[in-house]
């Protein structure tokens, strides 16, 4: 049990800070309720699924600058498949198309041995446009079982909270525990070490990109949710989700890190700029405190983590 | 040789290039079931090549590899772990984010043979849950060793395994490995240290040039033949003028005085004084503290321990300008560390100016020419191509780092390897450039990696070994096969009677 504490300290602090500012959202509005969790659930669903994908591309040591527009890709992929079909093979054939781009992401990498930075760079272009070649402006449609999912409350949570947590652990809990997840560390941890001890290095970094694609394809999917219609330009997630990883105790660099930090990460940020909206502030002024209350919370957690290993 | 038993390991007449350079020609090791063979070579032989391409890490260009009588189609080290071979490096090769379970997870290495062998080798008390990354270094190295022999191996290799183990465990290593190679094991041994290979060792196969030059069976004398084989053929640098005396030990006080420096774990215990006016010549096998002793000097890294005196003053240098504002600089092994090969000689040269604060100001070029012509002219460096450094030869390359300090004026030059990889003519250039230096004053602290130039270069010379000072030797003294022992660990002169 004491382990169990241990390993995921960083993200219990992290959300301990979250109940702390949900206290401080209610203080300041008082109005602050159901409505405001449902629709804060809502707001954070497509953030979620970005941070997922980014976090399993940073624990393996990489980083993927295309997340937003494979977002975008999966979302209109959706949208139009709708169109033609039921929602049960649209959504399977998105997730494919997902876990599809992360690969191709993965072996350019590993084939071309240029760096992730630049491929996924190269790549976030591409996806791009082909987001745009497939839907020209927004569109399609979604079928309203779909829709339905992320309105409202199931039992005691919001709806959307919910299928969020099922999606990204639904993957995510099998793979922490699987050999492929054990190499995902290692290889992050320390490429020539996981190397001689047998690993498939290659292989285990084309497998965390292709698991990237798959959180894009639930991300975007997530858009077509929201809106009913999908959205071929790629939303803010790009920048969200690397300051959500970071935020959420994912190193840089990779090999340190879990899953349940970068998700609660994403809720501390959004409630952040919830209480700044409500409190009048500019929304100019809000990006400053946003980036300054990340670098200090890093900060603070590398100062009592370096406490905490000395004693 | 022939054998009634088939060898368990057997390579012959492996070949690798790289590019131009050849690293291995023609190396050959065979290893069968119950032995323990020592590969030993000077630096540069080929080692690490050799032993990259047993393990798995590198194919050779050509010759037959085969473990228990299979061809070995080593593409990688998990391949070499299947087809028997496992190797622990110097360096532990365990995840440092991970625990020792999902470690052991990782390799497929069954824990109970695992906490048996880690017991048996003398470390008590791990526990499966430990972080990798909060061990202490020889614990891992000893967990290397365990999860290899718990993979039930036919042949392992331990590659330096035994360097900066404390004498306890290195002693368990030794005598569980001889107990195991009793039971059948193979086992391929490399070591810096001649007394562990003597204890341990059937045989020693003798890397020269990458070419396998000998293959000895250790008995008493045996390090004499090793030394010679390990050498071989000189290679002729030409010598120094015979009217070139070494000038008597400069009097009064040092330059540099060292006096049980110590920093980290690898750098021990270093004591030497050097003057002005002497090429001071520093022998070690690799990674015996060298690194980390220039990088000390340098001001890279602070002292833990000792003394280190610039000019009679304290120096404990917490930035590399404040080594270079006391006069001493540094020309690192590796010449990108320290030019921009992207921009111009002149600026290469120049950049050293602009270290303090009040110097970021315009530079003054008409001077600056002035300057850095003379230092192009002394060094006599081709400036055909001086637009990009890197567009020069590596010979060129290195006198550019050598001339930014020239145009500075150098109190004490550092020199690391400063040869590597460059060719004859401009070799004797740089030995000729390092008297001269010296003649005007300069006090120069030489590390080599080829013994040939200790003599041409040098007026004495310290050996360092296992991060401490060993022994002196002066010129007079310093032929290969002295110095060759002395970085082995040996005693310095061959058996009464026997030196030459």
């Amino acid at each position: 049990m004491t382990r169990v504490l241990r390993s995921n300290l960083w993200a219990i602090g992290l959300a301990v800070l979250l109940l702390v500012l949900l206290g401080l959202t209610k203080l300041i509005q008082p109005s602050f309720g159901f409505n405001g969790l449902e629709s804060l659930a809502r707001a954070s669903l497509p953030f979620a699924f970005a941070t997922a994908a980014m976090a399993v591309v940073v624990i393996v040591g990489g980083i993927d600058l295309s997340v937003g527009s494979m977002m975008a890709v999966c979302s209109v992929t959706a949208a139009v498949l709708m169109t033609m079909m039921g929602w049960v093979p649209a959504v399977a054939i998105t997730l494919l198309v997902g876990l599809a781009m992360g690969a191709i992401n993965g072996s350019l990498i590993v084939v071309t041995r240029v760096p992730d930075i630049v491929v996924t760079l190269a790549m976030l272009f591409v996806w791009e446009g082909v987001a745009l070649l497939i839907l020209g402006s927004p569109g399609g449609t979604a079928d309203r079982a779909l829709t339905g999912m992320v309105r409202g409350w199931t039992g005691p949570v919001p709806s959307a909270l919910l299928l969020m947590l099922i999606c990204v652990f639904a993957v995510w809990w099998p793979l922490s525990r699987s050999k492929l997840g054990l190499s995902i560390y290692a290889t992050g941890s320390d490429e020539e070490a996981a190397f001689r001890s047998g690993v498939a290095v290659g292989r285990t970094r084309v497998a965390a990109y292709a698991i990237c694609g798959l959180y894009c394809a639930m991300g975007g999917l997530s858009l077509v949710m929201l809106t009913g219609i999908g959205e071929p330009v790629p939303g803010p997630y790009l920048m969200a989700s690397v300051a959500a990883v970071v935020l959420g105790g994912v190193v840089l660099g990779g090999g340190r890190g879990g899953m349940l930090g970068p998700i609660i990460g994403v809720f501390v940020l959004r409630i952040i700029r919830t209480m700044l909206t409500l409190m009048g502030v500019d929304p100019n002024v809000t990006t400053i405190v946003e980036g300054s209350i990340m670098v200090a919370v890093v900060m603070l957690g590398g100062f009592i983590m370096l406490r905490g290993r000395k004693t | 040789m022939t054998t009634e038993t088939e060898p368990l390991l057997d390579a012959s007449h492996v070949a690798k290039s790289f590019g131009a350079v050849r690293a291995l020609t023609d190396a050959s090791l065979t290893l069968r079931r119950g032995e323990v063979v020592a590969l030993m070579g000077a630096n540069g032989a080929g080692k690490s090549t050799f032993v990259k391409i047993l393990t798995g890490a590198l194919r050779p260009d050509s010759g037959t590899f085969n473990i228990k009588g299979r061809p070995a189609r080593a593409g990688s080290p998990a391949e070499a772990r299947r087809s028997g071979l496992v190797p622990v490096y110097q360096e532990p090769s365990l995840i440092p984010d991970l625990n020792v379970a999902d470690n052991l997870r990782l390799g497929g290495t069954p824990t109970e043979p695992f906490r048996r062998w880690v017991a048996e080798l003398g470390i008590e008390g791990l526990r499966l849950t430990d972080m990798i990354g909060q061990l202490p270094l020889a614990t891992l190295r000893i967990m290397d060793l365990a999860r290899a022999l718990a993979s039930d191996p036919d042949v392992v290799l331990l590659d330096e395994m035994t360097a900066a183990l404390p004498t306890d465990l290195v002693e368990k290593v030794l005598a569980t490995m001889r107990a195991q190679a009793d039971a059948g094991l193979g086992v391929i041994f490399i070591s810096h240290r001649f007394a562990e290979i003597a204890h341990l060792c059937d045989r020693a196969s003798v890397l020269r040039d990458g070419r396998t030059v000998g293959d000895l069976k250790i008995e008493p004398g045996v390090e004499d033949r090793a030394v010679e084989l390990m050498l071989g053929a000189r290679i002729d640098l030409g010598s120094r003028a015979p009217g070139e005396a070494p000038p008597p030990r400069p009097a009064g006080p040092p330059r540099l005085r060292l006096s049980g420096l110590a920093a980290g774990n690898k750098l021990t215990d270093v004591s030497f004084d050097l003057h002005a006016g002497e090429v001071l010549g520093l022998v070690a096998l690799e990674g015996q503290g060298q690194d980390e002793l220039f990088a000390t000097l340098a001001g890279f890294r602070r002292p833990t321990g000792g003394v280190y005196e610039v000019d009679g003053r304290a120096a404990a240098f917490g930035h590399p300008a404040d080594a270079i504002a006391r006069g001493v600089k540094l020309v690192p092994a590796n010449r990108s560390e320290a030019l921009l090969k992207e921009r111009s000689v002149r600026e290469n040269i120049a950049l050293p100016f602009s270290t303090r604060m009040r110097d970021w100001g315009v530079l003054r070029m008409a001077h600056e020419r002035a300057r850095v012509a003379e230092a192009i002219a002394r060094l006599q460096i081709d400036t055909r191509a001086q637009g990009e450094v890197q567009r020069l030869s590596g010979g060129n390359q290195q006198k550019v780092t050598i001339a930014r300090w020239l145009a500075h004026g150098v109190e004490t030059l550092l020199l690391f390897d400063p040869t590597r990889g460059i060719d004859v003519r401009t070799k004797r250039q740089i030995y000729d450039l390092v008297r001269e230096l010296a003649a005007q004053g300069t006090a120069v602290l030489y590390y080599t990696s080829e013994l040939q130039e200790v003599p041409l270069a040098c007026d004495r010379t310290v050996v360092l070994f296992n991060g401490r000072t060993v022994d002196e030797i002066s010129a007079a003294e310093a032929d290969q096969e002295t110095l060759m022992r002395a970085a082995y660990g040996l005693s310095r002169t061959r058996a009464a009677g026997v030196s030459a």
